[in-house]
């Protein structure tokens, strides 16, 4: 939309000024993220209501938490979040070299927590033979913790991809700097997701007697 | 795009071009084309679910009739209801979004107008996907438990129509675990609830799109309290959207997981609980009843003062009742659910929350009616439609609120009676109003006027039509008939007013045909409209018609609301509207200033990517469906494989070409350059 700055069509109200002052992008994605709370709301309410609902068959997910490993790897998430703000802070300050560096460590502590759910999930199904079809609960440990896996791929997919583009030449225009904000709005909202999950599945479910 | 000679290249294959013809409306990010697609699209759904309904009636229009299978008539209930809902009622709401939004508001597009582009194409295979159960989908008998169900085979019954009993019965719906993988083997229900996932996506995809629209792309001046009423009930349509959506998602999934993948969320054999699908259910269910019904309320907040010419009453007591409508819909969705067992105090906070939405609803009728008072009407078509609106909305909310007490919803709940409430709401209501619109925005998109002789047949037929086939409904729910009966015994008295019921329902064809005629009769040879065929006070009609690809030549800036009324009127000392001596001056001079651009105008060009994209998706979903078998996987991977590769195109292409006639050579360059950075991110915006 910008190409026409300086022509006078644009001055007659082409969608060049936006009424709140916020750009589109950075609206919509605000707006997508007010969606997406609900979305995990839905799969954390139906695990609270399955968690510690005596009389089921098999493993309860409460019985198999390995709370030291998934503090780590919580803490892992989190310290991307950082990574994540020191890389819009560099681009703001037009320092491609840190922008690109952070990108980089962002996208790989969001990896690692990946691995780490992988092997959590590995465990719980291999060792402790707890699976999707066990009962509810653990439907709906997997399906929860699953769909917020899926979202940290995909973020992991956006850094990398912009990872890719600040290693040209040129490096990250002006308006590939709003690409990161919003790629760093998406993964804040991951994490927050991230931290509910971690205390109201791990940290405070109870087994039932 | 009024350039349309050689562009510089900016990706690898040619970029569509055409302004006419086929590909223009494949390829095409324009709001007009994609709204008239989405409501030429929602209207063949329209006739596809009014059949269903025909062939329906035609089985209870005697008693022990054996025209449809048990299996058949439970495909067809299931499909009328969720056709008339998900692929016309809210498809044809997104049309009348889709093509009046910007012009309400003085914009010349979306804010994301391929996204636009994306939510239709999403919604057109998803409805091609949910109907192709029709030819793929099979139902089988009970599996799996032992000793239950297995009372009527597959398909079931004596009846001499079955060819359609392998689709989707689980009801619109689907209440678990009947539509789950235990009584509902096959994968019909597969089809149901995976096609809704699709549909889901594009409103999801569009609401977002038409939040940021509203919020950002207004003309000067208009500020939020001066936006017609159809832009704020469009409002509020996309937030409930943008808030329940993700719930039915999630438990979409879960009957996915449960079919699919063996979960057990809502399978009782497993420990699963069904009551909680019906709560996520009617927690997406309840506020989508508000977005089938808005939209028309604000077509009607639009149409009345118009043909009342008269200010709207209450402008802002109209707001905000659709704002209070709103949110008090997330807070009432237990009342579908009254016999379920929920507990007595859920029952009375849920019955005592139903009673306030008679509030605002009250609260907005009134209005109406305060806005024709004393007014000059005028009994066009979309007045007859309105007024109509009006009376129907309110006898199907009357009935409503009865709902609300519960011990008289027990009695009626799963009769006939909420058969007939149901069908006064969103026929009467939502129908009603969306005729209204047609036929009061038809000269925007021909510049033509459709026949008010037909159009008031049928609106007549349609009244009486719809009346004889729904009011008798209340007395066959409380004589005991009870819903989704496929037979009745003659000795229960219930056939005469199902004779009477059957008969209405072929009015309502019939009329239905008559405003089919109409309209492409009208098309051709309606009398032109000009600039302001109804002496209207809304910025839309400040755009010719039919209108122009750029919307306004100059955007209006808005001093007031109802800008363009006082544009015309001057008032007298009595506060009577009285025509500026200039107005035929006025109108000729907007019409030629919106006619002639005096410089020429960038748009969005076309582009091919919206469509591959959303192609990927229904080619994903039927891999999921037969996800055991290796062609399942392969189609998987094969969907995944086009839309990531339509996303990488849709990244690379910039949304607009540089503009060859203003710029220097070296300036269109950089600019190129620029602008194809941009795009990288709105690739990316997609992918989330």
């Amino acid at each position: 939309m910008s190409d026409l700055a300086h022509d006078a069509a644009v001055d007659l109200g082409h969608p060049e000024q936006e009424s709140t002052g916020v750009e589109n992008r950075k609206l919509g994605m605000w707006v997508f993220l007010s969606s997406e709370f609900l979305f995990f709301g839905a799969l954390i309410s139906t695990y609270l209501l399955y968690s510690n609902r005596a009389g089921f068959q098999g493993t309860y997910p409460a019985e198999v938490y390995d709370i030291p490993f998934t503090s780590v790897s919580s803490f892992v998430l989190l310290m991307s979040s950082l990574t994540m703000v020191l890389a819009h802070n560099a681009l703001s300050g037009n320092d491609q070299n840190g922008a690109r560096t952070w990108l980089f460590a962002t996208a790989a502590l969001g990896a690692i927590f990946l691995a780490g759910q992988v092997f959590e999930f590995t465990e719980f199904i291999v060792e402790a033979g707890m699976t999707l079809s066990s009962n509810p609960a653990a439907s709906a440990f997997y399906v929860l913790t699953g769909f917020h896996g899926a979202h940290v791929a995909i973020g992991v997919i956006m850094l990398l991809s912009l990872w890719g583009m600040s290693r040209r030449k040129e490096g990250l225009s002006e308006r590939q700097g709003m690409n990161l904000e919003l790629v760093g709005l998406y993964w804040h909202f991951v994490d927050i997701i991230w931290i509910i999950i971690f205390t109201v599945v791990y940290l405070l479910s109870i087994r039932p007697a | 795009m009024t350039a349309t000679a050689e562009r510089p290249q900016t990706t690898i294959f040619r970029r569509p071009s055409s302004t006419t013809g086929f590909w223009s409306w494949i390829t095409t990010v324009d709001h007009k084309k994609i709204g008239i697609m989405y409501g030429y699209a929602a209207f063949v759904f329209f006739i596809l679910g009014g059949v269903e309904a025909l062939l329906l009636r035609i089985q209870l229009a005697q008693a022990n009739a054996e025209f449809l299978t048990a299996g058949a008539y439970n495909a067809l209930f299931t499909m009328h209801g969720t056709t008339m809902i998900f692929l016309f009622v809210m498809p044809v709401g997104a049309a009348f979004m889709n093509y009046l939004l910007p012009l309400l508001i003085g914009a010349r597009d979306v804010a994301f107008p391929r996204l636009n582009a994306l939510s239709w194409w999403i919604f057109l295979f998803g409805g091609i996907f949910l109907y192709s159960t029709f030819i793929f989908g099979t139902s089988a008998p009970p599996v799996g438990i032992d000793g239950v169900g297995g009372n009527l085979p597959a398909g079931g019954g004596p009846g001499t129509f079955n060819f359609l009993a392998d689709s989707p019965n689980g009801g619109w719906f689907g209440y678990q675990p009947n539509a789950g993988p235990f009584y509902s083997a096959g994968t019909a229900m597969d089809y149901w609830a995976l096609g809704l996932q699709i549909l889901g996506l594009a409103s999801l995809i569009s609401s977002i799109n038409f939040i940021v629209t509203i919020l950002n792309m207004r003309a000067k001046g208009m500020r939020l309290l001066r936006m017609p009423v159809f832009v704020w009930m469009s409002t509020v349509v996309a937030f409930l959207l943008l808030f329940s959506l993700p719930i039915i998602a999630v438990a979409l999934f879960m009957v996915m997981f449960d079919r699919q993948f063996g979960s057990l969320f809502f399978q009782p054999v497993g420990g699963g609980d069904p009551v909680l699908w019906q709560h996520l259910f009617w927690l997406f269910g309840h506020p989508e009843v508000y977005v089938l019904i808005l939209p028309a309320m604000g077509i009607v907040s639009e149409v009345l003062p118009v043909f009342s010419r008269k200010p709207l009453f209450g402008y802002s007591a109209i707001v905000f009742a659709g704002a209070a409508i709103g949110f008090l819909g997330f807070g009432v969705w237990a009342h579908h659910m009254l016999a379920s067992g929920i507990t007595p105090v859920a029952q009375a906070a849920f019955g005592l929350a139903t009673m306030t939405i008679a509030i605002p609803t009250g609260i907005k009728i009134f209005n109406w009616i305060g806005t024709m008072w004393m007014g000059r009407i005028q009994l066009k078509t979309p007045m007859l439609f309105a007024i109509g609106f009006i009376a129907m909305f309110t006898i199907g909310g009357l009935s409503g609120v009865i709902h609300s007490i519960v011990p008289s919803d027990w009695q009626q709940t799963d009769t006939y009676f909420i058969v007939a409430h149901l069908h006064y709401v969103l026929f009467g209501g939502s129908i009603f109003g969306i005729f209204a619109g047609m036929y009061y925005w038809f000269p925007k998109l021909t510049g033509r006027v459709m026949n008010d002789k037909l159009g008031k047949l049928h609106f007549w037929l349609m009244l009486i039509g719809f009346n004889l086939t729904f009011a008798p409904m209340h007395w066959l729910g409380l004589q005991g008939m009870i819903r989704r009966t496929w037979k009745y015994a003659p000795e229960s008295g219930l056939e005469p007013w199902n004779v009477a019921v059957t008969i209405g329902a072929f009015i309502i064809a019939l009329s239905i045909a008559v405003f089919m005629f109409n309209w492409y009769n009208s098309r051709r040879r309606g009398e032109a409209s000009g600039l302001d065929p109804w002496d209207a006070r809304t910025i839309e009609w400040m755009s010719p018609n039919p209108t122009p690809e750029y919307n306004f030549a100059v955007p209006p800036v808005v001093i007031r609301l109802d800008h363009f009324w006082h544009l015309k009127y001057d008032q007298d000392e009595d506060g009577r509207a009285v025509p500026k001596a200039d107005k035929d001056e006025i109108l000729a001079q907007i019409e030629d200033e919106q006619l002639n651009p005096v410089v020429p105008i960038q748009l969005p060009n076309p582009t091919y990517f919206p469509i591959v994209m959303a192609l990927g998706i229904p080619i994903v979903f039927y891999g999921i469906i037969y996800h055991t078998t290796l062609w399942g996987k392969a189609l998987i991977v094969i969907g995944v494989i086009i839309s990531l590769a339509a996303l990488i195109g849709w990244g690379m292409e910039p949304l607009e070409e540089p503009h060859e006639e203003s710029e220097s050579d070296a300036e269109i360059a950089t600019v190129g350059g620029e602008e194809a950075g941009i795009a990288e991110g709105a690739g990316e915006d997609a992918d989330v």
